[in-house]
Order: structure tokens, then sequence, then C-alpha cells
């Protein structure tokens, strides 16, 4: 399978630069390989939908390994020898510091269609960087206004790292109530009898947590086995399409927040859920679906402007106008996205488990780093 | 904190020492014997864990799926042992770390290529699924006494047939001396390939009951594998008893050290700081153990020179 979509992403390539001289050239780094690999596989899935069968846009994809020296010889290479003209595809927000701001500083464009560290929302703010996911506090954020509503301690939980803290202080941030504990756990760590033990013991009402990946698959399963029955919520990178599955059933019930679910009734999100079931035989996440509104994003700037002409081109881009498959989506002072972020629950159709949504977190949220930039 | 709390953090220290023992044994029956560095044991955690998915997904049963982890790990084994291994044993171990670092490579891209990049789902089985009662009442779950239970039935047979057998007898020889064994007429490449297989298969096992519990995805065994070998250093290269004090003491401390670390320095700085120092002293604490464990045994608890 992937083999077949290097080589439509190939053909794609060879048609831009055959039809037509004046496309654009687009760079895309993102995590093909390694721990990780499907968020970059379902980012770079969502964006080659949207793009299929556009001549003005000419893709090169290469896989950073989730390393940021990778990432930074990549980066390199396409600005250097391939001449691209945007760049986009990073997954993780380290990589992304590592990378953006030298390409951006060298006049490329770039769209993160996942990372976004506050370094580059505050005062590292630039106008060819457009962040089309989210601020890495916004769900958070929004989870901490939705459940403040409700009575009760909050017990919460994240890796010992930048992101982990991020999303920890975003909660905090907006949160009206009381926390029982703050709990930091090892990044990677695979057992969390530990952490279960506290949150037995302790006297919270529910479980705010930040696990992304196999730390959040890891986590849930010994979760459900413990017989603790707080209810627990979380960003939706804990509770993503490619991650559920291998949950199951112990899932089921958790909170999450999230700017986009599958059964969000906007228009073209059906069409886009059904498309790209039908080109790859699974359904997306989130990361597929902002994956697709970067490349519909971009598509929309390329109709309207030449990339040669940076100010029309980033004019364009900044006008965000495309249908997104979350709906409303525009962006911010900084380039960042004011969107609706929406409070999803994971249920169980048939035996597939899955997400729908439940109310909204947070209407037209945008992130609090606005205000240090100066765009 | 209360005292049964405690009582359950230490149960959990020993399941994630349990866990370890069964990789550390492998590791160190290979290391002792063979005198060879695997870093591709990891990739054989994976294989079990692997394969009890697939088979478990397939078929519906939890014993069935603890077989298929044993058979494919140990087949696994056998095959890198023969194909790949046997030609290292002469070379130096620069050599060896960077052919089973390759292994790491082949085998986790040739797993992404058999199973996609998304984590596959394996869980206990249901009969198992909830918590138990222990006297005392401590809530603790089943899954992870049955864990702490294999893992012990494990150490008895290991230390049975090491001591007691005539494998085991073979294996203790070799570990002393290799040209000595071969020239009394044991047919040693036999005898690697064996233990190589038995290793896998530990190594296997362990994958299978601890993805029950984790995420079953590529690259899951590489951490396991740090433990594993802090575990052997700290026990002392060879020896299946240090493997297994190894393993409890890491499996302990570590547990241990991430909840009364940030207990225990919340008494002199505020809650936040002691939190985020805590957590940092704690992931420290393995590393620290095996510095002290050097400096007084520089071969380790039950190693020899």
């Amino acid at each position: 399978m992937t083999f077949k979509q290097l080589l439509a992403a190939t053909c794609v390539a060879a048609l831009g630069a055959g039809a037509q001289a004046d496309g654009v050239k687009v760079g895309m780094i993102t995590t093909l390989s390694g721990g990780g690999a499907g968020l970059g596989i379902d980012v770079r899935d969502g964006f080659m939908l949207a793009v299929k069968g556009n001549d003005d846009i000419e893709l090169v994809i290469e896989d950073d390994q989730r390393k940021p020296d990778i990432a930074v010889q990549l980066a390199d290479k396409m600005i250097q020898s391939e001449k691209v003209d945007v760049m986009t595809g990073i997954i993780w927000s380290n990589l992304a510091m590592a990378v953006v701001p030298a390409a951006t500083a060298q006049g490329k464009f770039y769209l993160s269609p996942n990372a976004g560290p506050s370094a580059l929302a505050g005062k590292g703010c630039h106008q060819n960087y457009f962040n089309v996911s989210w601020q890495n506090d916004a769900f958070s954020e929004a989870a901490g206004t939705a459940l403040s509503g409700e009575a009760g301690k909050v017990f919460l939980m994240a890796p010992n790292y930048p992101a982990g803290q991020d999303i920890m202080a975003g909660f905090k941030r907006t949160f009206q109530g009381e926390i029982a504990a703050e709990v930091y756990t090892k990044l990677g760590q695979t057992d969390y009898a530990a952490e279960i033990a506290q949150m037995r013991a302790s006297d919270a009402d529910q479980i705010y947590f930040f696990l992304p990946g196999g730390m959040g698959i890891s986590f849930m399963k010994q979760y459900a086995g413990s017989g603790v029955d707080k209810p627990v919520s979380g960003p939706a990178f804990s509770f993503d399409q490619g991650i559920l599955g291998a949950i199951g059933d112990a899932a089921v019930g958790a909170k999450n927040t999230a700017h986009w679910s599958k059964d969000l009734d906007v228009p073209g999100n059906a069409e886009f859920v059904a498309a790209f079931e039908a080109e790859y035989g699974r359904l997306p996440s989130i990361y597929a679906a902002q994956g697709f509104d970067t490349g519909l994003l971009l598509a929309s700037a390329a109709a309207k402007a030449d990339v040669a002409d940076a100010d029309a081109f980033r004019a364009a881009l900044k006008a965000a106008d495309f249908q997104s498959v979350r709906g409303k989506f525009s962006f911010g002072s900084n380039n960042h996205p004011v969107q609706d972020i929406y409070m999803r629950e994971v249920i169980k159709e048939g035996d597939l488990v899955t997400n729908r949504i439940v109310g909204t977190a947070a209407t037209d949220h945008s992130d609090p780093y606005a205000a240090d930039c100066n765009l | 904190m209360t005292t049964l709390l405690l009582i359950e953090q230490v149960l959990n220290g020993l399941q994630s020492g349990i866990m370890l023992f069964l990789m550390a044994a492998g590791l160190t029956l290979i290391f002792g014997v063979m005198g060879l560095i695997n870093l591709a044991h990891g990739s054989l955690y994976m294989i079990g864990a692997f394969a009890a998915a697939a088979v478990a997904g397939a078929t519906g049963s939890f014993v069935l799926a603890l077989c298929a982890s044993l058979i494919t790990a140990a087949a696994a084994g056998a095959i890198i042992e023969v194909g790949v291994i046997r030609r290292l044993y002469d070379r130096d171990h620069l050599d060896q770390v960077l052919a089973t670092f390759a292994l790491i490579l082949i085998l986790s891209e040739g797993t992404r290529w058999a199973f996609g990049s998304f984590p596959l789902y394996l869980d206990v089985p249901a009969a198992l699924a909830g918590p138990v009662t222990l006297p005392g009442g401590i809530r603790y779950p089943a899954y992870r006494l049955l864990i702490i239970g294999v893992g012990l039935i494990i150490a008895a047979g290991l230390f049975l047939l090491i001591a007691r057998t005539r494998i085991g007898i073979q294996i203790r020889a070799g570990e002393s001396d290799r040209e000595m064994i071969a020239a009394l007429g044991v047919d040693i490449s036999k005898l690697y390939t064996l233990i190589f297989a038995l290793g896998a298969a530990l190594a296997g096992l362990a994958g299978a009951l601890v993805g029950a519990i984790q995420s079953v995805q590529v690259g899951m065994g590489e951490p396991v594998l740090i433990l594993a070998f802090v575990v052997i250093v700290i026990g002392g290269i060879g020896s299946i008893k240090g493997a297994l004090v190894g393993a409890l003491l890491v499996g302990l401390t570590d547990t241990l050290g991430g909840v009364l670390l940030p207990l225990a320095l919340s008494g002199v700085m505020d809650a936040s700081a002691a939190t985020s120092v805590g957590s940092a002293l704690a992931s420290m604490s393995i590393y620290i153990l095996m510095a002290v464990v050097l400096i007084f045994r520089p071969t380790g608890l039950y190693g020899t020179a």
C-alpha cells in the first residue's frame, strides 16, 4: 500500500511538473517510520486525498523518523536542492522547533498540520508560518472550561516533558475548581500501576490525563482492569481513532476534547470520511482531518495566487478560503486557528470503538499567546 | 500514605520486577554463556506480543495466544541464531552490537510491513479482567497477580533446569569454559541455539503477558531492553539468581521511587516543585542504584570476575 501511495505521489509530482511550470512545490517532512508513524501516515494520507488530481501542486514526501536532526537535514535538502515553495508535515513540537524558524527565515511558507508549540504562537510567530491544527494548549483549555461546570476535584497526569507540561498548564489556566493531585510520569512509561493506586487512594472525583500514543493505550487498559471507577477525560490525542482499536472497550465512556470528529455535521465532512475510508480502508483520525484541511488550504491559496508573489500568496492563505471539515475555520492575528472545540465521548458502534460529539467545549477558541505576537 | 497503598505499590513493584526478570534471564544467559551482547532481545519481546495479538485476534483464546508467543519467539530466536548470531561469536563486542542493532531495525520495519503502523489490540482474558480483593482489603488487578505467579513459576523452573538437569550442567560449564566443554564432546553449536531459543521464548512470553495490559506496537521492546541491561549489570552477568534479585530491585526502586520521592520532597519544598523534582529523581533512581551497586560490587551482586 505504501509503495502505491509513493507511486501516486510521484505521479502527482510528475504531472505537476509537466503540466504547469508555475505550480506550488510542496515539501512534506513527516514521521513515516518508528514509533508514532501512525500520526504521520494519517497526515500524509489526508493531505494527499485533499490535493488528489490537483495539477497545481507538486509534492515531495520525506520521512523524519521522529528525529530532529534528520528533520533538519531533510529541510535543508528540500529548501536548497528541491527548491520547494511551501513546507508542511511535521508532527512533533520538538521537530517543528528545529525546522520551522529556519524555513520561514529563508522565505518559505510553513503550514503546520499538527504541532503547535507555544513559542511559535507568541514571540516567535512569523508571517509565513500558518498553523492549521491547534496551539498545543487548545484542547486542554477547552476541557478546563468544560469541566469547570461539574463539581469535583480533578487528578491531573501527564508525561514529564514540555508538551505534557504545556497541556496541563492549559487545563489549569481555564479550570475553575480544585486540583486533587498533579502527577508527572516518565516519557514513554508503559506501566501505570503506581499512578493508578494513587488515583484510587486520592479523593479526586475525576481524572484528566494527557498520554499520547502507546502510553495512553497502556494506561487505559490498566485503568479498566484496576476497578477504579472515577470518570476519565483528556485531550483527543489519547482517544484518537488510530489507538482506540488497540484500547478496545476499556475506553468506552471516556470524554475527550477535539476540533473534529467523524460525526461532525458540517458540509463536506461526511464526504471526507467516506472518501478516506474508500481510499485507504480505515477510518480517518483527527490527524487525517488536519492533513486534509492543510491540503485544502494550500489548494485554495494556489488557485488564487501565484506562490512567486509572496504577499499575494500569504494573503490568500490568511483568508483561509476553504470548507474545513471542522466547519468554522479562520486564522487569528498570529496565524493560529480560531475554531470551535467539541467534547467527544468514546462509544461503541457495533464492533467499532469510535467517538461521537456530545457537546461544544469552547466556541471560537483562540490561543492566549496571540497577544505576544506582533504580526 | 496509608499502609494499604504502600502494600499495593510493593505488589506493583514486584510485578514489574518479575516481568523484567523474564527479559533479563534470557539476556544474561546469552551473555554469560556465549559472551554475546544481543540488542535484538527487545525485538523478540515485540515478536512475542505481536504473535499473541494476532492469534488472540484470530481465535479469541488467550492461552493459545501465550503458546503462540512462546513458539514464535523461540522459532525466531533459533532462526536468528543460526542465520546471523552464529557468525558473531568470534567477533568483538562492537561487531555484535552493530549486527544486533541492524536486527532491531530489520525486525521493527518487518513487523510494520506485516502488521501496519497502528498498535494492535490484545486484552486480558475476561475471567481475569477485574480486580480481586486480597486479605486486608487491598483491591488488586487479578491479571497482575497472574503475572507475578507465572513469573515465579518460571523462575523456579529455570533454577531447576540450571541446577538439576544435564542441559543445566552444560550451560554452567559453557559459562566457565567453552573450549573445554566442546573438547568434552558436547555439541556446542546445538547448545547455543537451544539457549538462544530459550531466552527468546522467555522474552516473547514476557511480551505477550505485558502486551495485554500495555500497547502492542512496533518498538515496544527497546525501553524494556534498556532496563533489562541495567538488571543484568546489577545482578552480575551470567547469573540467573542475580537476574532475579536485580529485576526485583529495579522493579521496586522504579515503582516506589516514583511514588515516595515526590511525597518525601513535599516536606521540604512546595507541592508542584516536589512533584517535578521528585519525578525527575525517580527516573534517575535505577541508574543511581546501578552506580551504587557497581561501586561496591564491580561485577554485580552475584557476578564472578
